[in-house]
């Protein structure tokens, strides 16, 4: 990172970055030192937002853009209390984390990241109109590929789809199944039903028959309340929610026999933190034990499930006020560390700086996992480096 | 080591800022109505530039709906995820206790030997009681900032798993200087 | 085990002590049937009760042939449920554990009722159905008065009427609410409760129509019983970060079978969001675990223990104080482990505390 990052010369009189110490931790040199890492959650923005897809749409959905717009459900969306990042917006003006080059040169090389698994926030998966989510969703994933994939290969990609409508979903899933660089498919982080139901089952027996993981981001989806007690107040609040939403939605997963019924899939927890999977084992196994004839389905006590199909992404990682208590929450998670990816989230603002993503120092064979050996071995991807 | 010339007088405006490289280590000073302040440029959260962050006004509040702002507090919340920390002591506005950033004490000596204890001087020091704060003063039209008393630790500022734990404490180096009278302030 | 230093909103710090007095915080009476609230009623609810299909607040939290809703030994002959009866309730739960205290939890599904008057009305029939039947008969038992919290400002004028019996120590608030508890529309429910120095109980379940979820409705009913420790999360953020401490600063809150386990890792993280976000809560002055240690206790059963007892404690001491736990049975209802399970733990005086001494200070019991 010392090596490479490229420090704009010092101006008199503004905030431009110094020499020393260099950008986003780097003053510990640890990026130079330290082993590559695979990012499992990486946004490319759409500059303009549903604006930088138009190229890729049909006429009859440029038309439907210009004439109508997208609709998604009204009222639910908290304003983020900053913008993206402020230092990674690309010298072009553009949105923060919306040009490969930029992203290539503030992170992916100066943070030595071999892989990056892409997570584009687009507004397809919300759209009350199912067929002009499926249009976006299409445009988004072509979107990836000639602007993000294709022209950097240490990217991989999350396949957009329609979630609510799972028919258009598979339709676009058997689309992208035969690029090897789509790893996974992306649902929001509060669908508008528990995870495990019905409705998405299509879309899990297409990711189980294609090998692609399924992920839960935090946010996305406005249609209901981001708690099961009614819409809060703050921005605050809406931000410690999405731990919550993906709890509900593992225990949907999991008590809805969906690992049952497709017992290789794979589903990841991204930007939810990872603090709160202990307890909710524990609580898991403790409810099962005595309401288990309901759920007959189940083979095997919740939290074996849990262990064997469920993934969590750091960020943001819980930062106990007494650091040994995250200690304890490793050992708590046993054999589930092993599930634990590091991500950053660049270049949202509640990134996570990779070099200080954890409020301890990792064992180094525990910090190799989950910086690498986790993700390289849940994707696929090579040791190197 | 020792005292640096930060600025010359003048070139950073109200509201301004300048990021410098004093004996490798980033220092922020900032000219706040008047007043000089100088911090690390390294947030104590995960490392980000800190001197790179908006300044907003103090802000409080002791019921719900109730936001005061301070006008005459200065806090820098860092791009990152927003910590805050007073621009005068470097404290985290959050944790005051527990975490702080070094600050440095920047005072402007005037021109003229005549007004080095006069009002004009007094005026513009921005001495701070804590031991954790270094001059910053003006000289013959220079920004002045000296090194000498305390040097960086490495330690300090760079094992993670010393972050979080009891006090932290982002020890940085004094600054002297002084500002010309006539020049911006 | 860390105390922090400031934690004395509930009290000052409560004595450890008796040891061997056993105070239980959450036993739960029930309604039997709508024919019991009969004489608390107007002719006018008990016509129409009588002629028509509304037939009260039958919903309920808990399914009635669930295994969780009435344990082993509990149930009563006839299909009258269990809790409804007195008698039963003194032999098994107060003279068998020697309690001198028990605080009574009636989850009566006011909240279902969109019937505003209703609501009101059954309401004030189901206190004074516990005045009459529970309180008066037994000077060990302590109770909740059951409020319609989906109108707040009814709520608080039940609050008002009933509240200065001596017998009522807390409100209920069924954890699912259609708005989290501490938005301003609430206010009025906040203002009765500080008003009338009593504790805001908020406990599991509800029936407000809205799915418990942030993805609506499970399919089933393990989902929504693993679930409720979610919804426990939003309400407690909700109380913290709207400010209800900092406008009812003695204000005291009781989550009531919320599980144990969870609370430490979710305060990592609502602490970590707070430092990201406060400018826009000023008013939230120190870190919200500060705030829930000083103003929220939880009772220990359920407790969602692990199978380790070392993680167990470890749980425990992340909550990061030694005055938040509150001996309880839940009775009649089942949990997969015993109370003793939590005491078993602790250290001696730790649970001393949780045993009675934390509960006399969260309740004022003397
Ligand atoms: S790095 Fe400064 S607030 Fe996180």
């Amino acid at each position: 990172m010392v090596a490479t990052r490229q420090s704009p010369p010092q101006t008199a009189s503004d905030a431009s970055p110094s020499t020393v110490p260099l950008t986003f931790g780097a003053s510990r040199s640890a990026a130079s030192t330290r082993p590559a890492l695979i990012d499992c959650d990486l946004h490319n923005e759409l500059h303009g937002d549903v604006l930088a897809l138009v190229p890729y749409l049909s006429d009859r959905w440029k038309r439907h853009l210009e004439t109508f717009g997208g609709r998604s459900p009204a009222g639910g969306f908290y304003p983020r209390f900053m913008d993206h990042r402020e230092d990674a917006r690309p010298p072009s003006g553009r949105r923060a984390g919306s040009e490969v080059a930029f992203t290539r040169s503030q992170y992916l090389d100066p943070f030595r990241v071999a892989y990056g698994i892409l997570i584009p926030l687009s507004p397809a998966a919300s759209q009350q109109n199912h067929e002009f989510g499926a249009a976006l969703a299409k445009a988004c994933n072509d979107w990836q590929v000639a602007e993000w994939l294709d022209p950097e290969p240490r990217l991989r990609a999350s396949i957009v789809v329609p979630i609510e409508a799972p028919d258009l979903a598979v339709a676009e899933i058997r689309r992208r199944a035969s690029d090897p660089r789509f790893v996974q498919v992306q649902f929001t982080g509060r669908p508008q039903e528990p995870m495990g139901r019905r409705k998405y089952w299509p879309i899990y027996e297409a990711c189980q028959e294609y090998g692609l993981k399924v992920i839960s981001h935090a946010f996305g989806s406005y249609g209901q309340p981001i708690t099961g007690a009614g819409w809060p107040s703050f921005y605050l609040e809406d931000h410690v929610g999405p731990a919550q939403a993906m709890q509900a939605n593992i225990i949907s997963l999991v008590a809805e026999g969906v690992f049952d019924r497709f017992p290789d899939l794979k589903v990841i927890s991204v930007e939810n933190g990872a603090g709160w999977l202990p307890s909710l084992m524990w609580r898991l196994d403790a409810s099962w034990s005595l309401l288990r004839e309901e759920v007959p389905h189940l083979q095997m006590a919740p939290s074996e499930y849990v262990r064997r199909h469920i993934w969590t992404t750091t960020q943001p990682m819980e930062e106990p006020h007494q650091p040994h208590q995250f200690d304890e929450f490793i050992e708590q998670l046993g054999s589930l560390a092993d599930h634990i990816l590091f991500a950053s989230d660049y270049p949202h603002w509640d990134a996570d700086q990779p070099d200080e993503a954890f409020p301890i120092r990792l064992a180094p064979e525990l910090e190799h996992k989950i910086y690498y050996g986790n993700a390289a071995a849940l994707y696929g991807l090579g040791e190197t480096q | 080591m020792a005292r640096h010339v930060v600025a010359q007088v003048g070139e950073i405006p109200p509201g301004g800022r300048k990021v410098v490289d004093l004996d490798g280590h980033s220092v922020g000073v900032f000219h706040v109505e008047g007043e000089y302040f100088a911090l690390l440029n390294w947030c104590p959260h995960q490392g980000a530039r800190l001197c790179e962050g908006r300044l907003w006004s103090g802000l409080e509040g002791d019921v719900p709906g109730d936001y005061r702002t301070r006008t005459d507090r200065t806090v820098i919340a860092c791009m990152y995820h927003g910590w805050e920390f007073d621009l005068r002591t470097g404290r985290s506005v959050c944790e005051p206790e527990r975490l702080r950033v070094r600050t440095y004490e920047v005072t402007v000596e005037p021109d003229h030997p005549s007004d080095q204890d006069g009002s004009t001087l007094g005026r513009l020091s921005r001495t701070n009681a804590t031991a954790h704060t270094f001059p910053v003063t003006v000289e013959h039209g220079n920004i002045v900032v000296d090194l000498r008393r305390t040097p960086i630790s490495a330690t300090v500022l760079g094992t993670p798993g010393a972050r979080s734990e009891g006090n932290i404490d982002i020890t940085l180096i004094p600054v002297e200087g002084s500002i010309h009278s006539g020049g911006a302030i | 085990m860390t105390s922090t230093a400031d934690t004395l909103r509930i009290a000052t710090r409560p004595h450890a002590g008796n040891a061997t007095e056993l105070i239980d915080g959450d036993v739960h009476n029930i309604v039997p049937d709508t024919q019991a609230l009969f004489p608390y009623l107007s002719e006018h609810w008990r016509e129409h009760i009588t002629n028509t299909l509304f037939k009260g607040a039958p919903e309920t939290s808990y399914p009635r042939w669930a295994p969780t809703t009435e344990r082993p030994g509990s149930e009563l002959p006839n299909w009258r449920p269990a809790g409804s009866d007195l008698s039963v309730i003194k032999r098994d739960v107060l003279d068998a554990d020697g309690l001198s205290f028990a605080v009574l939890c009636c989850t009566y599904a006011i909240d279902s009722l969109h019937n505003p008057d209703a609501a009101v009305a059954l309401a004030r029939a189901v206190n004074d159905w516990q005045i009459a039947e529970w309180l008066d008969k037994d000077e060990r038992l302590r109770a909740t008065v059951v409020v319609p919290t989906q109108l707040p400002a009814e709520a608080a004028r039940e609050i008002d009427r009933v509240g200065c019996h001596p017998g009522f120590v807390q409100v209920g608030l069924p954890v699912r609410s259609s708005v989290p508890y501490g938005s301003r529309l609430h206010a009025p429910l906040w203002e009765a409760i500080s008003r009338n120095s009593l504790v805001g109980a908020i406990h599991f379940g509800g029936a407000p129509g809205t799915p418990p979820t942030p993805s609506g409705w499970p399919s089933y009913y393990l989902e929504e019983h693993v679930g409720m420790a979610q919804v426990f999360q939003t309400q407690v953020v909700s109380l913290v970060t709207e400010g209800v401490f900092d406008l009812h600063p003695d204000l005291r809150v009781v989550l009531l079978e919320a599980g144990v386990t969870w609370m430490g890792p979710f305060l990592w993280r609502f602490d970590k969001e707070w430092r990201n976000l406060r400018r826009l809560v000023p008013w939230v002055k120190r870190a919200p675990s500060a705030y829930v240690r000083d103003h929220i206790r939880l009772t220990i059963q359920p407790v969602d223990a692990p199978p380790s007892d070392v993680h167990l404690r470890q749980a425990i001491e992340q909550i990061g104080s030694d005055e938040m736990l509150v001996y309880a049975s839940d009775y009649p209802h089942r949990h997969a482990s015993e109370p003793s399970r939590v005491l078993s733990v602790v250290t001696e005086s730790h649970a001393a505390r949780i045993r009675s001494a934390n509960a006399r200070a969260l309740w004022r019991l003397a």
